[in-house]
Formats: C-alpha cells, structure tokens, sequence
C-alpha cells in the first residue's frame, strides 16, 4: 500500500525525533499556560493507553474495542478515592445523599485509603484483563470474534454504570474533586506536578515496552500473530502470551484513566463506552499500529484536532472522524509511522 | 536390543470420525527408533489426519496413540511437541515476519513457558543448534532475511529445519517436497537421510522418485485404513496397492 | 414466581429472538463465506426504518407498511452493495481492519441521518390491525410483536429456500465451505460476496422496518440491537444459518427472562458473561463446521 518514501530530511531527522519530543514535554511547564498545560497532560494519559493498544493490537493482532473499560475502572478507582477524601469521616458523596441512599455502600469504603485506591488502579484493571482474555483465548477464540466480544464489553460496562446511578454517579459520572493525596487540586503547583508524573509514567511505559517488544517476549507475540498454529506446533501454549500482552495492556489503560482523571477533574461514561474506545483504536491507526512513539503521536494529533474541531463543529468531527477510519485503515495501514519510515508491513 | 525397546511410537486402532466420513478407520502401525517410514497412499487415505492425531491437532474417536510406552491422544498440543514429537505443515509454515534466524532460535528454545521469554536476544545455550541447523538446512547464508522472503524450497527446508531445532525425537514431514524441482527434492531427501539414527523420522509424499531416493519402507493407507507394508520395490509390485492407485478399489 | 409473567417474558424474549436475528442473519451470512463483519450492519437497520418512514409518508396506512418492506430491502441492500464493492472488497485478507473502516462508514452514516432527519427521530404510525393485543391465558400478546415474529419466521423460511433451492444458494453454500476449491472450480467467488452481502444488508433494512413499528427511529437505533446481534455471530458458529437461529433465540429468550430478576443493564452484563460461558464449553459455536484447513 503505503509505498512511499519519505523525503530525506525526514528521514534523518527520524532519530532525533524521541529527544526533542522529551525535551518539548520536559520545558512544556514553562511555556504553556495551565489551561494548555492541562490538555496537554490528559492528552498524554491517553498516550499511555495507546502504546498499550500497539503492544496487543500491532504486534500480538489482537484487536480490542473495549480499552475503554479499563481505563474507566482505573478512573473510577482514583475518583471514588477523591470524593471519599474530600468528606469528613461517615459521610456519603453528594451523588449519593441526592439519590436517596442511606449508607455507603461497602465496597466503596476501602477506596478511603490511598493506598487501596493505588493498589485498585494496577490490580483491578490487569486482573479483570487478564481473566477476560485468558477466558476467550484459552478456547482459542480469537480475531474478529475477540473485538466483537470486547466491544460488547465496553457497551455493558457503560450501561452498568448509567443505570447504577445511586452508586456511581451515573450518566455525570464522579466529578468536584478537591484534592488527591493531600495536595489541593486548585493550586497551579499540583497541575504543574502532576504533569510531571504523567511525562514520566509516559517515559517509563515507553521504555518498558520498548524493551518487551525488542525481548524474545515480543518476538513470540509477534510470531503468534503471523502463524499461530506454527507456534503452538513449535510447542508454545501461545494463550499465556496473549493473556499477559492483554493484562499489560489492561494496565496501561488504568493507569492513564486515573492520570487522566486526575487532570480532566471528571470520570464519566461519556468517556469509556463503545464510541470512545473505538476512538481510542484510531489514534493508534493514525500514529502507526506497530510504533510506539507513532502511538503517542497520534494520541496527541487526534485529541488536539478533536478539541480544535469538536467545539466550533461538533457534527464535522464525526464525519471526520468516520473518514479518518476509512482512509488511515484502507491506505495507510501503518499509518505515520509508517510514513515517516517508508514501509513496514 | 529386543523389538519391544526399539519401539517408538504405537498407533493402535484409531478411528477419526468427521462427522460420519472416518478419515481415518480402526488405522494401525508401529515405528521404532531411529527409523524412516514414508507413507503413500491416493488423496483422501488419510495421511494428513494420521499426522494431525499424532501432534493432536484432531482427537480420535477411538484407539490410542502411544509414544515411549505412553498414550499421548489425550495431552494438549504443546505436551505433545515437549514428550518430542514436531511436524512440518503441508503448506509452509514458517514466520513471515521474524528472520531465518529468529524462525529457529523459537524452534530451538527448550523451556517454553512465557515467563522465560521475557530477555533479550538468543540464550548462548540455543546459539549452537540454530547454527548447527542453519548450516545444515543450507540457510546459513540467508540468516538475517525473513522468513517471509525466502523461496518456496527455501521455506520449507527451513521449516524442516525448525522441525529438527526443536530437537524432537520424532519429526513428521508432510509433503517435504510438494512444490519442489527435481534438484531442491534430491536435496530435500539427502537433508532427511542425513539426519542420523538419532531420530525417527515418518514422512508423507506423493513423489515416488523422492520416495524411492530416501529408500525407506512403505506404509500404504487406503481409506483411513492399513492397506500394506514393505519395501518400495514390494509395494510397487503389490496388485492391492496397484488396484488402489489405478482406481481399480472395492 | 408468578407463571403468567413468565409467560409474558418468554413470548418477548421471543420477539426480541425475531429481531435479533433478523439483523444477525446477514451479518452472519457474509462473516460464513467472506471472514468479515460489516461494523456498519447496524445502520442498515437505521437506514430501514427511515426508508419505512418516508414511505408511509407517501402511502400512509397498511398498504404503506407492505410497500415498506421491500423499498427498505431495497435500499439497504443497495448501500451494502455500495460498501461492499467500494470498502470491504479492497480489504478482503485483513478482518480486523474491515471492523475498522465499517465502523467509520457506520459513524458516517448515523452522522448524515442526524443532518437529514434530526437528531430527535421520526415516529412511525403503526396501521390499527398492529396497534391490538391478543390475550392468551392471562398473557397479553401484542400484535407488532406478533408480526415481528412472524415477519422473522417467513424470512428465515424464504432465506432457507434460496439457500438450498437456487442456485446463488447453491454457490453460497459451496464457498461457504470450501472458498478456495470454489473459486479452483470456477466459481466467480467476488459475484457470490456481493450477492451475499447484498442479500444480508436487504434482511437487515427489513429489520429496521421492524424497529420502525415498535418505536421511533432515531440516528443510533441500529446500535441497541448490533451489539447483540454480534454476540449471536459469535455464538452461531461459522454461517450455520440453523446456528444462528438457534444463538438467536437462546439469546432473546435469556435476555427477557433475565430481565424478570435484573434491570435491563445487568441483563446486558449478564448476556455477555453467558456468551463467554458458552465459549467454554462450546468454543466453535452453536453449529460447528468442520474444517481442515490449517488457519480459520
């Protein structure tokens, strides 16, 4: 398809392209505005989720229409821990008291502790993943069958929260946060941190992928996406890869829905359905499927285009939107990365 | 030795049953160690599912597969290639995306949990295998290139060569040659005969010169079921065998 | 637990079964011969309740319901043809960018009927001999859901013929099962996908006339019934026509008796983990085919 060769200018600069990225996002306190600051930093959460989604849908084929979910539980973790923080000691959220309850539910009350609502963030989201997965793999279900299953997953979970408003806020999902871990979310200082603490869990996921992608760990997934039969024939149960590839992925999804809550000040099914994940699949098919950096650039592309273009003309995103799938999937499958590299796949 | 020791694999009455059509029918044989056994037989016999009941890709409705005294119809795919058993697909099967080299070192890999994955590059124990291997199947000068790229003969010498890097005890060769010239399918047949007594080796093929040039026993399969055994020039002229290739069959 | 409620319950979760097939059969027609779902089957249904409304809106009454059904066959399979031949065609080896690029057709398409027709929906006056109800032992059947039912029967029943009386059923039939010895025989494989994916994208616009007559159509009304419906694909079996059925059903009638204990939410929650349930006693599907090719 994408047989072209990108000019030479390019293609030298493509080394350094990492390091000016890191230093732009290192200096990025000092020249944004906090308003610019604070998209930025949401937009650097989703990354994180679609470096995930390179790692099980570029190089282990498996496609998922669900992220969403994952990052909505290690959201909601980080949200019920803030609005339980914010309240002085057995009292509910305000949610709660207007829909009628009397008491707190159990399972809510665990998520006063910080050290819970952290631990929720990394176990509830790999855990719930890796059994998902394993549940489908393990029968050797996979491929289009997989993506069905696990878009019909992000359409149950949204719906379960909707309807269970008296516990989660339904619709208007959980917001009015006023501080997390001590730190008052109003002043700039804590903006300015937690921007920091995106960049570097974002390095950090770049980093440990990278190395997991290059290990024989990648290489098997990449072999079980080409010929799996080959490979369980060569005598690998090849469902334990796919399952931890998917729980990592899980992870890195709950850990930006809680980066990102903590920056948008809202955890909402608006942002975790079926529409936003599947979303969340073309920032990938835009960055580049099988890049890693091509992943956080285009998580970053589409989100800034989408703020540009959704405020002025809600009703041309998704006409965009729509058209960006149809061209990106049919003529660049490996999208700018893919570009910029000349040709993968 | 006695005959009993010698014995590697048992296949012992099996019937496989698609859904009313037994591609394979109360089928017996024997192979013992370090022997060449080729298997020819007219489409449909049932070769293809022999080899696929023994990896255990296709569970019998019936009968036992045995190798070293054990029942392997039973175990999972990957338990069977770890008691040593590895099979060469009919169409190509090697990994188009990861080089010659990578194709190997995967084949070559003794511990196959996932956690043991987890490292870079390939552990210094599997290196002398896959160049062992690379000499041997004549890719060593294509190493780097992948697997994807090669030529048809190329990809299935390399697949034989997986096959052999896995270091199991019995490889099963489905149509080694199909697609292969004249010279690739001499070279395909020095490459097997010199695999050594070490190995057990149970090939399938259409191709009588290549049959002939391995000049190992026959097995003949005829509607799933045994139809004769012996030696190249025994089945050639046997009448049953003749009836079966020419059509002449009840 | 009270009989005639459940009564109740197992004749919706039949009506719902009806629909639920209805815009499942073609999804799983052309996923048996072609490997692909079509993302944007759903706004087939849509497009099938606009086209029953605008021709109610010139031939209002029940002869205006009649002439819906094939104007919305119509239409629909013409936009499936249009997708099939300019889209999924091109992206015949790669299933999992098809669900990709469909579903960007699919955002489209809901897009352009929030511009054409509102954002709101259009409303279908039902004809009076649908707006009844029967009321058998204590259980009160409505007709629309009675016709939906039977709609669902004659076309499965018609879909049946042409499978196994026609010949396009006979070349289905035979690429279904074996594309690359159809097309070594010379079938013209690409002619029977777009017959196929026609046919499928047809039953789901009578479908959307379904929808039409139970409620008002609106931009997103084919996605509350898609989601279930892939989950029927998935748990059919591979173009087993007798699986689907069967998938559907079991999924329709476990859904309505759910939702006697459960809201409607939870039910969904539950349709799901009893569609992976399935999977691990029955990974092939309701109706298996047997194959021996190496990768499915």
């Amino acid at each position: 398809m994408s047989k072209l060769v990108p000019p030479a200018p390019l293609r030298r600069a493509k080394p350094a392209l990492p390091w000016v990225l890191l230093a732009l996002g290192i200096a990025a306190p000092f020249y944004l505005g906090a308003y610019d600051l604070n998209l930025l930093a949401r937009f650097m959460a989703m990354a994180i989720l679609a470096m995930g989604l390179v790692l099980i849908w570029g190089h282990g084929g498996i496609l998922s229409l669900g992220q969403g979910v994952f990052f909505g539980l290690g959201g909601y973790a980080i949200a019920m821990h803030m609005k339980l923080a914010d309240l002085p000691a057995g009292e509910m959220p305000d949610f709660m008291v207007w829909s009628g309850r009397e008491a707190l539910p159990v399972w809510w009350e665990p998520f006063a502790s910080p050290a819970f609502a952290l631990a929720a963030i990394l176990i509830v989201p790999t855990l719930l993943g890796a059994l998902f997965a394993w549940a489908v793999f393990h029968r050797r279900v996979g491929g289009t069958y997989f993506a069905l299953i696990t878009q019909a997953l992000a359409l149950a979970f949204a719906t379960l929260i909707i309807s269970r408003q008296d516990v989660t806020g339904g619709f208007n999902g959980l917001t009015d946060f006023y501080s997390v871990f001590g730190f008052g979310l109003a002043s700039p200082g804590t903006g300015t941190g937690l921007y920091w603490l995106t960049l570097a869990v974002l390095c950090l996921a770049y980093l440990g992928l990278r190395w997991l992608l290059a290990s024989r760990f990648g290489m098997l997934l990449r072999a079980t996406r080409d010929g799996e039969n080959r490979v369980r024939f060569l005598g690998y149960a090849t469902t334990p890869f796919k399952t931890v590839a998917f729980a990592i992925a899980a992870l890195l999804a709950g850990i930006a829905g809680a980066l990102f809550t903590l920056h948008a000040g809202v955890v909402s099914p608006a942002l975790i359905g079926v529409v936003p994940s599947i979303e969340m699949v073309v920032w990938v098919a835009i960055g580049g499927r099988y890049s890693l950096a091509g992943a956080i650039v285009g998580a970053l592309l589409v989100n800034l285009a989408r703020d540009a273009v959704s405020s002025a003309f809600p009703e041309l995103w998704l006409y965009l939107m729509g058209a960006l799938f149809i061209v990106v999937v049919t003529l660049f499958p490996n999208g700018l990365a893919g570009l910029l590299k000349g040709n993968r796949a | 030795m006695s005959a009993v020791a010698d014995l590697l694999l048992s296949v012992d009455g099996v019937t496989v049953d698609y859904s009313g059509f037994k591609a394979l029918d109360a089928f017996s044989m024997t192979l013992n160690r370090g022997e060449t056994r080729v298997v020819i037989g007219p489409n449909g016999a049932g070769k293809s599912t022999l080899c696929d009941t023994i990896i255990g890709r296709v569970r019998p409705s019936d009968g036992r597969v045995i190798f070293r005294g054990e029942d392997i119809s039973r175990l999972p795919e990957p338990a069977i290639v770890g008691r040593g058993i590895c099979r060469k697909f009919q169409a190509p099967g090697v990994l188009p995306m990861l080089s010659v080299r990578e194709n190997l070192a995967l084949a070559a890999r003794r511990d196959r949990r996932w956690w043991k994955s987890v490292g870079i590059g390939i552990p210094a124990g599997d290196r002398q295998v896959i160049e062992e291997t690379l000499e041997l199947v004549g890719l060593a000068e294509r190493a780097d290139i992948p697997g994807g790229q090669l030529a048809h003969g190329e990809k299935q010498w390399l697949e034989i060569g997986m096959v052999m890097a896995t270091g199991a005890e019995l490889l099963l060769l489905d149509e080694p040659t199909a697609g292969m010239g004249p010279a690739e399918t001499s070279r395909t047949a020095e490459l097997i005969l010199g695999l050594g007594a070490a190995r057990s080796v149970l090939v399938i093929d259409h191709d009588m010169s290549f049959v002939e040039q391995l000049g190992a026993p026959v097995t003949v399969m005829h509607q799933g079921r045994f139809l004769k055994q012996g030696s190249i020039a025994e089945v050639r002229a046997d009448p049953d065998v003749a009836a079966v290739y020419l059509g002449h069959a009840a | 637990m009270d009989f005639a409620l459940f009564l109740n319950q197992l004749f919706n979760g039949f009506s719902l079964a009806s629909l639920y097939l209805l815009a499942s059969l073609g999804l799983a027609l052309s996923f048996g011969i072609m490997r692909v779902i079509n993302m944007a089957h759903g706004e087939m249904l849509m497009l099938g309740g606009y086209l029953a409304w605008l021709t109610l809106l010139v031939v209002p009454g029940g002869a205006g319901i009649l002439l819906a059904v094939p104007v919305a066959f119509a239409g629909a399979a013409a936009m499936g043809g249009l997708i099939q031949t300019s889209l999924i065609r091109r992206l015949s080896s790669r299933p999992l960018d098809t669900l990709l690029a469909t579903w960007g057709v699919s955002l489209i398409l809901q897009q352009a009927a929030r511009d054409l027709f509102g954002a709101i929906g259009v409303e279908v006056r039902a004809p009076d001999w649908l707006m009844g109800s029967f009321t058998v032992a204590g259980v009160t059947l409505p007709s629309a859901r009675l016709f939906i039912i039977a709609v669902a029967v004659l076309v499965l029943g018609a879909l049946a013929l042409v499978l196994l009386k026609t010949r396009i059923g006979l070349l289905t039939r035979a690429v279904n099962q074996d594309r690359m010895m159809a097309s070594a025989v010379g079938i013209d494989v690409k002619r029977v996908d777009f017959t196929v994916f026609c046919l499928g994208s047809g039953i789901a616009g009578l479908a959307g006339v379904m929808l039409a007559l139970l409620g008002p159509v609106t931009p997103n009304v084919g996605q509350s019934y898609i989601i279930p419906a892939f989950l029927v694909v998935v748990m059919g079996g591979l173009g087993s026509i007798v699986g689907t059925t069967t998938a559907a059903i079991v999924l329709g009638v476990f859904s309505a008796l759910a939702q006697m204990f459960v809201d409607v939410s939870v039910a969904q929650m539950l349709l799901l983990v009893f569609v992976i349930l399935f999977i691990q006693i029955r990974p092939q599907g309701v109706v298996a085919v047997r194959t021996r090719q190496l990768d499915v």
